[in-house]
């Protein structure tokens, strides 16, 4: 695991009183309801909740891609969506199925918003798309390539990297290891926390897999009854009393899977 | 909240001063000390680049530097450093490590990093002979391959057709009336207006040649005859593989795109059955009534600028046109119709299922359903014209 942050690190992104609101066909369908989060430098926040509790919404919200029906959601000191044209260079974004272009070759895809730029000479750029596609552990035998030839795990290998190009002070991920075989997702798990590492980000993540939320996570936020019901440690959630936290960690999968991070760890209480 | 965790959340109000993290760049500076060092300061990062202040004077300043392999670099003013800077660095030393470089430990572990990595891309070999001879008789033999499959699409169909008139309650009827409710009501207005305007267009511009000849009344004979028999369902057809053609194929093509086509043959649904051939009957129905509609509209517009050009009032110009066209000749452009809704179809569909799961496959394959139905609506008219030349004339 990653060792959390001290709490005095400055803000990244910050929702205060946010309302989401849906029209349904039943009159209208509250999705968040007074929701307050803050998220610091240096931390990898997960979003933990049940189908239809606005997760993504939120991740979607913090681009500045929906806006919210109340309330201000702050990111890097500016209201979300107010950092487009320098987007790139402030937030990366994986999207659940990588979003590549799928007319443009890997390199190109990395490069991208680099190029948006048109100023930095075209060597430079390519370098930089190559060390990134590096880093993310592909050879460049595969910069060539175009999307459609890429496996699943190669697609959200070079979705980071393009995510990473301009090295962002925070990433949102969207299921990062979704669809990906185990091997490949401790791959993905352990390249995360490197990247975290090396480059001081700033990491907020949905994910239902309960291996990558505690390998990864210093903090993780619940999302039930239409608000963020707990955020904290890992250990402090885990003890939350509340029913969908109860179900959700120590139902039979989270259980098996904390034993195998923890051994024993698991308080005999909660067994 | 009535489940709080058993320590407060470090988000909580009793965190000191909060400070927020913002995005702020100091630009990036070189500067010369003189005996041959050179001191590099401000925020090296894509943020600062991306202003084209910055981005200027700094590329200025690195060109102006001499390219010695000797000058002692300074970084420690650096403030912050990412990879785009680094690698700007890196690239500026000819990715070499300079004799004398200073730098914070944080710094240089992101130099090394860009540094460690091999930045060649590997260059296809161009391709040997025997390969080129082999992609030759590969396109030499597409025109045939394409005449293959859509023979099979064609095929397929009437064999459709064929299970669908054995057991007719069997049949996807929701979809069908689906599909002509989207390719014929949808499609009136817009054909109406062109048909409307084309007639008028038509009737000034023969009226001024009538005139010359004193043969005005001949005006209900040339626009009945052209209208009814060549105009209105040629225009209909275009209009409507634009319109539809490109539908059907964009719409088969998302499907590929999403595995829909792969889930429906999964569960032993039939493409052909299922989505080829309700498409190709509701089009086969909606296209004559299209052109009828669309003819109808046209001599409406011809007829009000008869009117108004040679003063051929509108009963004359009713009484006229049974006279002046034969009904073999509404017939027959019917029977034409059915025929270009049919091939429309059966291309839009063609090339939706041969849509690769990309958007660039499928902006190609819409554009060419759309080329190709309007070219073989075009062909096939023309044959009609070859066939039919002794058929509505009097």
């Amino acid at each position: 695991m990653i060792d959390a942050p001290d709490a005095h690190a400055p803000t990244v992104v910050d929702i205060r009183k946010l309302w989401t609101v849906f029209p349904s066909s039943r009159g209208e369908q509250v999705v968040h309801r007074d929701l307050d989060l803050t998220i610091r430098r240096g931390e990898v926040l997960s979003l933990v909740g049940g189908s239809g509790t606005g997760k993504t919404v939120l991740l979607r919200q913090i681009l500045g891609l929906e806006h919210p029906s109340r309330g201000d959601v702050t990111v890097l000191g500016q209201p979300a969506g107010q950092l487009s044209g320098r987007a790139a260079a402030s937030v990366g974004m994986l999207f659940q199925h990588g979003a590549l272009f799928s007319a443009f070759s890997v390199l190109d895809n990395i490069a991208l918003p680099l190029r948006e730029l048109k100023l930095l000479p075209e060597a430079l750029i390519r370098d930089a798309a190559l060390v990134k596609l590096q880093m993310v552990g592909l050879g460049p035998g595969h910069a060539n390539k175009s999307p459609a030839d890429l496996s699943g795990g190669m697609i959200k290998r070079v979705a980071l990297a393009r995510a990473l190009i301009m090295d962002p002070p925070l990433l949102l991920l969207d299921e990062p290891t979704a669809g990906l075989d185990p091997e490949s997702a401790d791959g993905f798990c352990t390249l995360l926390r490197t990247l975290h590492r090396e480059l001081g980000l700033t990491v907020v993540m949905v994910t239902h897999d309960l291996d990558t939320l505690f390998d990864l996570s210093t903090r993780i936020a619940v999302l039930a009854d239409q608000k963020v019901v707990v955020a904290g440690l890992p250990r402090e959630v885990i003890a939350n009393p509340h029913p969908f936290i109860q179900q959700y960690f120590l139902g039979g999968r989270g259980r098996r899977a904390m034993e195998a991070l923890h051994g024993d760890d698991v308080p005999d209480s909660q067994r | 909240m009535s489940f709080n965790a058993p320590t407060p959340a470090p988000d909580a109000a009793s965190a000191p001063a909060l400070t927020t993290a913002t995005v702020t760049a100091t630009a990036p500076r070189i500067a010369q000390d003189g005996h041959g060092g050179v001191q590099a300061s401000g925020s090296w990062t894509a943020l600062s680049f991306s202003s084209a202040r910055h981005w200027k004077a700094l590329a200025d300043s690195l060109q102006r530097l001499p390219a010695s392999a000797d000058t002692a670099w300074d970084l420690r003013p650096i403030e912050q450093l990412d990879h785009i800077g680094a690698q700007l660095l890196w690239n500026h030393w000819r990715k070499a490590w300079p004799a004398q470089v200073a730098l914070d430990p944080q710094h240089r572990a992101v130099l090394e990093h860009v540094a460690r990595y091999d930045c060649s891309v590997p260059v296809d070999p161009p391709p040997t002979f025997s390969q080129r001879l082999q992609r030759l008789s590969r396109s030499g033999s597409r025109a045939l391959r394409v005449a293959r499959d859509f023979l099979a699409l064609f095929g397929q169909f009437v064999l459709d057709v064929g299970t669908l008139i054995r057991a007719p309650h069997r049949g996807p009827w929701r979809d069908f009336s689906g599909q002509l409710y989207q390719f014929g009501a949808t499609a009136l207005p817009i054909t109406a207006l062109v048909g409307l305007l084309i007639g008028v267009v038509l009737a000034y511009l023969t009226s001024n040649q009538l005139r010359n000849f004193g043969a005005e009344t001949f005006i209900v004979n040339i626009l009945g005859l052209s209208l009814i028999r060549e105009l209105g369902p040629v225009l209909a057809a275009v209009l409507i593989a634009g319109r539809s053609g490109s539908a059907i194929t964009a719409q088969i093509g998302v499907m590929r795109v999403t595995e829909e086509l792969d889930a429906m043959r999964v569960m032993g649904i039939p493409h052909g059955f299922r989505l080829v051939m309700p498409r190709v009957l509701a089009l086969a129905i909606a296209m004559p009534l299209i052109s009828m509609w669309t003819s109808m509209a046209a001599l409406l517009g011809g007829m009000i600028a008869a009117d108004m050009a040679l003063g051929i009032s509108p009963s004359y110009f009713m009484s006229a046109l049974p006279r002046a066209v034969p009904l073999s000749n509404l017939w027959l452009a019917m029977a034409k119709s059915a025929v270009f809704g049919v091939l429309i179809a059966l291309v839009g569909c063609y090339f939706g299922m041969k849509v690769k799961p990309n958007t660039e496959s499928l902006g190609r394959g819409t554009t060419s359903s759309v080329v190709t139905s309007i070219t073989i609506v075009i062909l096939v008219d023309a044959l009609f014209a070859v066939l039919f030349k002794g058929v509505g004339f009097r």
